[in-house]
């Protein structure tokens, strides 16, 4: 018989309900006879990435079936949006995916600015693209010290988090917040970059390559981080595609899709970048493929800050939508019009559809935006990346040990803010 | 070989049992390795080489509620995680103490929605509460250092006189 029982004494509010019969066609017919071990993981543990837990089914050590859990940190975001005005919504989507706000933010305004037929000047587009390339590299470093430490690697994680805390500071200097900025506003970015920014980006640039190549040494040919990703977690290029894999984590697999390259936008067409890409779809090539992204984020950034001008524009000047600079409120009175309706009221778009997507570090983040008419959405729809990931992980993990699954959820990098919204 | 020897001139110091306890606790209250949203990065920040918070005696996160002293609530607690939560409160063993990291955490944040208990006081006691969205690295460490002078002021009547809670 099957071995579901809870402890006698256990608080009545712990005492677990269900019925194994719920669980059938979940697990296969062996975990019914005792065969096969149920063993629950998550959503307390370290190195799930947050809170998804995830059912597994073991023969051993081996995963039979691994069928994920996610829901733990559904916030209401999508609903959240719909009762805010178009710019205030922004903020709402900083919180999806907390290790890089900054896409999200880019996905929304993408959408607001095509909903409402709204042209962003090309300075305000190089730097939203600083910005998101800045928030990449942010975002890998979290994703390589916790994928180092979930491996036994504990020393990267702190000097991986040495370069993000530059990164941080430096979009705390745009923004005035470290991670959730709300930089990004429909029509460019909120304010202007601040006379130590560039100086503080050529230092980084500076000293960043030597840090990816400290990494690459720490890791590359490390037998043991080897030893546990290659033939790891091993994708198919078809199948990742069919399950809806984007990113790096496609890529790893030898598809070469790239938002930045295959549907440009903010002006990525621009710039000259590589997209990485591996080989055999395992945890050690979309693992390079990340730290190979590091590289090509840094020709980005190089090819940006060359061409960026110390003063210019840096949002739309329509003034339907975007608020007037405040220098003009005491001059002139169409301008604290314009202020006090767009932040009272906002502006209104029309009944219509749109779709957004950029490339985030995870993968494509789309923006479903439907407008009422009126200042606020009807409908806010986000696809996003780690909720795709979350669902292979079954075929990901099928056959491997339960270390492995470790090594697979870090290399899918998923982030359950993301997933769930 | 007896006492003096062993401490020189060193001399002897008084204090009371409850000032050495509270010494102890406070230094080195051991947190549970607990995320939730956004703020466990700023956790995680907090943790790692620029502000180092082994500095206060909490490099050594446990894994385990009943090697935890301290819960950071860090996020967003949804419905779905709430008994989760109250779950591992409840594993941890006396004394214990929550921060509650976070607007979200706190009161519900920018979410007042089906989705968001509105304060993790809902469903645990709390100690000290942190503002911010996320609060910075130094905001969560100051909620430490406040939770450490409250723990100074505590004497170990309070905990023995409560029922076993763990």
């Amino acid at each position: 018989m099957a071995v579901v029982e809870t402890p006698t004494g256990a608080p009545e509010a712990y005492r677990w309900e269900g019925n194994i019969e719920e669980l059938r066609g979940l697990v296969s017919e062996r975990a019914f006879t005792g065969e096969t071990m149920l063993l629950n993981m998550g959503p307390h543990h370290p190195s799930t990435h947050g809170v998804l837990r995830v059912l597994l089914e073991l023969d051993g050590e081996q995963i039979v079936n691994a069928v994920p859990d996610v829901g733990f940190l559904h916030t209401g975001i999508e609903k959240t949006i719909e009762s805010k005005t178009y710019e205030k919504g922004v903020t709402a989507t900083d919180r999806m995916d907390y290790l890089s706000p900054l896409s999200n933010n880019m996905a929304f305004c993408l959408a607001v600015e095509k909903l409402v037929d709204l042209d962003v000047p090309p300075r305000a587009q190089l730097i939203r693209v600083i910005c998101l390339e800045l928030q990449r590299i942010a975002s890998h470093m979290v994703w390589l010290g916790t994928h180092a430490i979930d491996l036994g690697a504990m020393s990267v994680l702190l000097y991986a988090f040495r370069e993000r805390e530059k990164v941080l500071d430096m979009l705390e200097m745009l923004s005035g917040q470290r991670m959730m900025g709300s930089y990004f506003r429909p029509g460019g970015v909120w304010r202007d970059i601040t006379s130590d920014f560039k100086p503080t980006l050529v230092k980084f640039l500076g000293e960043f390559p030597r840090a990816v190549q400290d990494y690459q040494r720490l890791l590359e040919k490390n037998p043991i981080w080897v030893d546990r990703t290659q033939g790891v977690g091993v994708i198919e290029p078809e199948r990742a595609l069919a399950w809806g894999m984007t990113g790096p984590a496609l890529r790893g697999s030898g598809v070469n899709w790239d938002l930045r390259k295959s549907m440009p936008y903010s002006g990525y067409e621009q710039f000259t970048f590589n997209v990485p890409l591996g080989e055999h779809g395992d945890v050690y090539d979309r693992f390079m493929c990340r730290i190979l992204e590091l590289w090509e984020s840094m020709k980005i950034l190089h090819q940006a800050l060359e061409r960026l001008e110390d003063r210019g524009p840096f949002r739309s000047d329509n003034r339907k939508f975007v608020p007037p600079p405040r220098s003009e409120l005491g001059q002139s009175m169409e301008a604290v019009i314009h202020h006090f309706k767009l932040w009272t009221a906002g502006f209104d778009a029309p009944d219509e559809e749109v779709f957004a997507a950029v490339e985030s570090p995870r993968g494509e983040i789309g923006c479903y935006l439907h407008g009422t008419g009126g200042n606020m959405p009807r409908r806010v729809h986000f696809k996003t990346p780690s909720f795709m990931h979350i669902s292979s992980l079954p075929l990901l993990t099928q056959g491997h040990f339960i270390a492995d699954l470790v090594a697979i959820i870090g290399s899918v990098d998923i982030v359950l803010g993301d997933c769930d919204r | 070989m007896g006492v003096s020897s062993k401490l020189g001139n060193l001399g002897v110091v008084t204090t009371t049992l409850d000032q050495a306890i509270n010494w102890a606790r406070t230094g080195a209250m051991w947190p549970l390795l607990f995320g939730l949203a956004c703020c466990a990065i700023e956790y995680m920040s907090t943790q790692a080489s620029s502000y180092d918070m082994s500095r206060f005696g909490m490099e050594l996160n446990r894994a385990t509620p009943r090697q935890a002293d301290l819960l950071i609530v860090s996020g967003r607690v949804t419905r779905k995680m709430a008994p989760v939560v109250r779950q591992l409160y409840d594993q941890m063993a006396a004394p214990k103490w929550v921060i509650s990291m976070g607007d979200c955490a706190s009161c519900g944040g920018i979410y007042n929605n089906y989705a968001i208990v509105q304060g993790v006081d809902e469903i645990v006691p709390v100690d000290v509460y942190i503002a911010g969205c996320p609060p910075r690295p130094e905001q969560l460490m100051h909620g430490v250092l406040t939770l450490h002078q409250k723990v100074h002021g505590e004497t170990i009547l309070d905990w023995a006189a409560e029922a076993p809670r763990a």
